[in-house]
């Protein structure tokens, strides 16, 4: 199964650099959905298939906003390339290549192996499920155990709406009196 | 894109036939939340898809969302408050009196009345979802057709 | 420990669209795909070999599960992410209807 979720990782790695150099906005937008549809795959093969509904749904709302909102009112094309000189990308990847073997080197002690999960905390939530009566856990967890967590969630909701809502207002209609 | 008049007369019917279906599927995730995969968020997020795509599809409603947008900043409120109420009864029904307390009995596990307050919290999730994301794209369409006229 | 390291690969390469591109649709695909994997290493490091999914039930065997409070959490995030993506297109195009362009060398006004 291990070779399955290499195989979605680098699928989605592959996806995400065509996105960032697309040619125009619309195939850098569908190319991100190869990213999000990865992730829902690789979901479904870690037994996590309330995150792969949740996600799946996500993704095409993601995609059809995008689509219907920014790039069908907006299409621009980028005329040249980035301005950048070669020698400039050809350091930027050494330095990235640096950092994330510095990060493996540093992490092989820490994290265990794939699989390996020393379940402390999970445990505790499990043998209390019948307590929460709910026979999903997740939602047990979400709705019993750690409910508190959801109010500030729906919090942020109702936060960032209104934050759309502000930033698309029409501010300048008084003005024309 | 998205004129008043809508798409043509085929999208416009299946369309009709497709998005109450999605949105009965959206109440069904929620409500059973508690013993298959799903939960608020996911019945939420369904419910608001079944919006978008009346909305893309069918021009007419468009308009009304655009004059009626207080329903949907409505819903939105209403539901987070009663999450809110339903915090605070937990705190004082429960027997041990702690926040988000479960005041109703657990039942038996495995059938659809059981859990408590749990499927009632999923509903309400799910509608504050619904409300949240339909309200998010409203905004932006009628933004761009501003500008665009 | 391969699956560890693509992910923090996936995050760099989400890193690098921040940093470099100039094009404001594209900064808001690298913040997603930063936020992707993300999610994913949670998953990947509540995995349990063996397990199933978290849901008691009477007609399948309630062996091992895979730990459920990381997918709780990625839940709420997920949705959350949404939201302030939504909130970043946003104000990417209330700046493309003030500058005309999502290039952010062009978007000048507050330069000293």
């Amino acid at each position: 199964m291990e070779i399955y979720l290499v195989i979605m990782l680098v699928l989605m790695i592959l996806g995400s650099i065509n996105s960032l150099h697309a040619k125009d906005l619309m195939s850098a937008v569908i190319s991100l959905g190869i990213v999000g549809f990865g992730l829902v795959i690789s979901f479904l093969l870690l037994y996590a298939p309330d995150l792969a509904i949740v996600q799946v749904v996500i993704e095409i709302i993601t995609l059809t906003t995008t689509i219907a909102v920014i790039v069908s009112a907006t299409y621009e094309l980028e005329k040249k390339k980035i301005g950048y000189s070669s020698g400039f990308y050809a350091g930027t990847i050494l330095i990235f290549t640096v950092i994330i073997l510095m990060v493996v080197s540093r992490f092989t002690n820490i994290l265990s192996y794939f699989g390996q999960h020393v379940m402390r905390m999970a445990d505790i939530y499990i043998k209390s499920a019948p307590e929460s009566g709910s026979a999903n856990l997740v939602t047990g967890i979400v709705l019993h155990f750690r409910a508190y967590d959801t109010l500030g969630e729906a919090t942020v909701l109702v936060t960032a709406v209104i934050g759309v809502l502000t930033i698309l207002r029409h501010s300048g209609k008084k003005k024309d009196n | 894109m998205i004129s008043p008049h809508g798409m043509t007369i085929i999208v416009k019917k299946i369309c009709q036939f497709i998005a109450p279906t999605i949105f009965l599927f959206g109440i069904y995730i929620s409500v059973y939340g508690h013993l298959s995969p799903g939960g608020g968020f996911a019945g939420g997020v369904i419910m608001a898809s079944a919006f978008i795509l009346q909305i893309l599809s069918d021009g007419s409603l468009l308009e009304k969302l655009k004059s009626e947008r207080w329903r949907l900043e409505l819903s939105e409120s209403l539901s987070i408050f009663s999450f809110l109420i339903l915090a605070v009864l937990g705190l004082l029904l429960a027997g041990t009196a702690v926040f988000f307390g479960n005041f109703l009995p657990p039942g038996k596990l495995g059938q659809l009345i059981s859990g408590g307050f749990i499927p009632i919290g999923n509903l309400i999730i799910g509608i504050e979802v619904c409300a949240s994301m339909t309200l998010i794209f409203v905004a932006l369409i009628i933004f761009k057709d501003e500008e665009s006229e | 420990m391969i699956l560890f390291v693509l992910c923090f690969v996936l995050f760099m390469i989400g890193l690098y669209g921040v940093i470099l591109q100039r094009n404001l649709i594209k900064i808001i695909i690298g913040l997603a795909i930063m936020e992707y994997s993300v999610y994913l290493f949670l998953i990947l490091i509540g995995y349990v070999k063996g397990g199933t999914v978290p849901i008691i039930s009477d007609f399948f065997e309630n062996g091992p599960f895979v730990d459920p409070l990381p997918q709780a959490l990625v839940l709420t995030a997920i949705v959350i992410g949404l939201a302030t993506k939504a909130l970043l297109l946003s104000v990417a195009i209330r700046l493309y209807k003030h500058y005309g362009t999502f290039d952010i060398r062009k978007m000048n006004n507050l330069k000293g």
